[in-house]
């Protein structure tokens, strides 16, 4: 639709300010940051170009590989385990009729709140003396008895559980739009032929959600890439790496060693992933996978 | 349209499954609404339960501690100033593209698309440099500027699927009575779009109040700090005084519980409509 077909320059005087506003934030400042990691620049005095050392560098730095390494671990998780069971509860709540409204707000009322909230409350709760695990050890179970916060094997876990805990409601809601979409004549006539209520969902509900579903994992693996909160404020990325991703590595060359080269060859790397990422799903749906 | 592919009698292992569910959801807050009322002393025996007696003095105590009036007017002002500024370009150019169509704006929304997708790691570092430069370290000028950035692709592309379907018939009357593209911009699309324009404000007041990466970066300045980023220095400063603790975030999270509960289906569907349209 076009209401003024000669007076193209002021729609665009229209569109300029976001377009400025969102250059001098993020456009510019991203390609700068596309130049620098081909440079050994610390922030201050010259700046020397010197190829593809920090790439060359970084992939022989053990604590990068580490924490690609856990981010792939948190991209697998959230893939599966919040996945799962927003899948399972948006398929129940389609089953009931009472309540509807008082599950949706509060599954989904976690996911609104700030990342230094429910890391406050996780950290209470997982604290040895005073959260779950004094009160397990008041009823004589052993569990949670120290904090898996600040324990080598779990420190990973226990943020993606903090962060998962925080955005599954989110899924729900999402699914449970695509499930509302579903014709229901579909499962009246699966009824009929006698499905069980798993064959209902396997073939009736999860094909007709795909777009929303295979939409949910793009944006769930775009996601895992800049975890940066939940790691920094619960662990810091500790103890001994043990809980270190890519975004709280990046945040450490950048902010306190000041390694301006090296973090931007990071975030290079990061954004070409990402970048990688919209591609596939972009050529799936070119290729008419109905996403 | 509410599908009942279950019977009624099967409803009942539904709702207990649900009930588990919402109550891991739930517990986690309630145990933080107990902490905010609960006594100091009463912590060492009931870390977990409803306190015995309530003590509301904790907010006031919280309150003085963390010298909250000064942090709440910090971060109201960055909501303020960039739900506004936000809004203004989103709706400029939302309007634009979706009445005003100008050749080649199509490069725009894919530019603002793939925006959305850059991680923000990718551009802190230069842009913390620039923004060095300019002075506009720890000024809230300068963190409202990146946050309007950060948030006008998702109110641009939200304000623009809803001004596509107001009628063109609207625009073409008045252009017929001698209305410019501003008077258009100001008399028709804005009046007629006030329930995105609330939305998209409550989507963008909310990004801002919780934001933490680039609050913790740009403003390093104690008197200038918002809420969020308090919090997590209050959480080491006041670390084993949970009462404290807690009653500050229950403060930070009352406004937001207050906004979703008159507001409920639009902070739903403005913080899922990114994905369920393009």
């Amino acid at each position: 639709m076009n209401i003024f077909s000669n007076k193209n320059s002021i729609a665009w005087y229209f569109i300029l300010p976001v377009v400025i506003i969102h250059l001098f934030v993020i456009g510019v400042p991203s390609i700068l940051s596309l130049a620098l990691c081909l440079t050994d620049w610390s922030g201050l005095g010259k700046i020397n170009y010197i190829g593809f050392e920090n790439f060359i560098e970084l992939f022989d730095d053990r604590y990068f590989i580490k924490a690609i390494f856990h981010n792939i671990i948190w991209t697998i998780i959230f893939l599966t385990v919040p996945v799962a069971i927003a899948l399972m509860c948006a398929y129940l709540l389609t089953g009931i009729k009472r309540g509807q409204m008082f599950y949706r707000l509060a599954f989904f009322f976690p996911y609104m709140l700030a990342s230094v909230i429910n890391c406050q409350i996780w950290k209470y709760l997982f604290h040895p003396i005073h959260g779950l695990g004094g009160y397990f050890s008041s009823i004589g179970i052993d569990f949670l008895a120290s904090s898996p916060f600040t324990t080598k094997e779990t420190s990973l876990y226990a943020a993606a559980f903090v962060d998962g805990w925080h955005f599954w409601g989110f899924l729900v809601v999402i699914y449970l739009t695509g499930m509302y979409q579903v014709d229901n004549h579909l499962y009246e006539a699966a009824d009929i032929e006698g499905a069980t209520k798993f064959e209902k969902f396997r073939y009736i509900t999860l094909p007709m959600i795909r777009p929303v579903f295979i939409f949910s994992i793009m944006i769930i693996i775009i996601w895992s890439v800049p975890v940066f909160d939940y790691v920094y404020i619960l662990t810091g990325g500790g103890p001994a790496y043990s809980s270190e991703v890519v975004a709280n590595y990046l945040y450490t060359h950048a902010f306190v060693r000041f390694n301006v080269g090296y973090a931007s060859a990071v975030g290079t790397l990061m954004f070409v992933y990402v970048m990688f990422i919209v591609l596939v799903f972009g050529i799936l749906r070119k290729l008419g996978w109905e996403i | 349209m509410i599908v009942s592919n279950f019977r009624k009698k099967e409803a009942i292992p539904n709702h207990i499954i649900l009930l588990i569910f919402a109550s891991i959801a739930i517990f986690p807050l309630l145990v933080l609404v107990f902490n905010s009322v609960k006594p100091f002393n009463e912590f060492g025996l009931n870390p977990l339960g409803p306190p015995s007696t309530l003590r509301f003095e904790n907010f006031s105590d919280a309150w003085v501690a963390g010298e909250y009036a000064r942090i709440f007017f910090n971060s109201i002002k960055l909501v303020i100033g960039s739900v506004f500024l936000c809004l203004a370009v989103s709706l400029l150019a939302g309007f634009s593209l979706a009445k005003l169509n100008p050749r080649g704006s199509t490069i725009i929304a894919v530019y603002l698309l793939v925006g959305i997708s850059i991680p923000a790691q990718l551009y802190i570092l230069p842009l913390f440099l620039l923004w060095k430069e300019l002075s506009l370290l720890n000024t809230h000028l300068g963190l409202i500027i990146i946050y309007s950035a950060l948030n006008a692709p998702f109110a641009t592309f939200l304000i623009r699927s809803y001004m596509i379907r107001l009628p063109d018939e609207l625009f073409e009357a008045s252009k017929l009575d001698g209305a410019n593209t501003f008077q258009m911009f100001f008399r028709i699309a804005i009046p007629l779009s006030w329930p995105v324009i609330l939305t998209a404000g409550l989507i963008i007041g909310l990004a801002v109040w919780n934001e933490f990466l680039f609050a913790l970066t740009f403003i390093t300045d104690q008197n200038f700090k918002p809420i969020a980023t308090i919090l997590f220095s209050f959480q080491s400063r006041f670390e084993n005084n949970y009462a404290l603790v807690s009653a500050s975030a229950i403060m930070m999270v009352a406004p937001i519980a207050i906004l979703f509960m008159i507001f409920q289906r639009r902070f739903i569907s403005g913080l899922t409509s990114g994905g369920l349209k393009e």
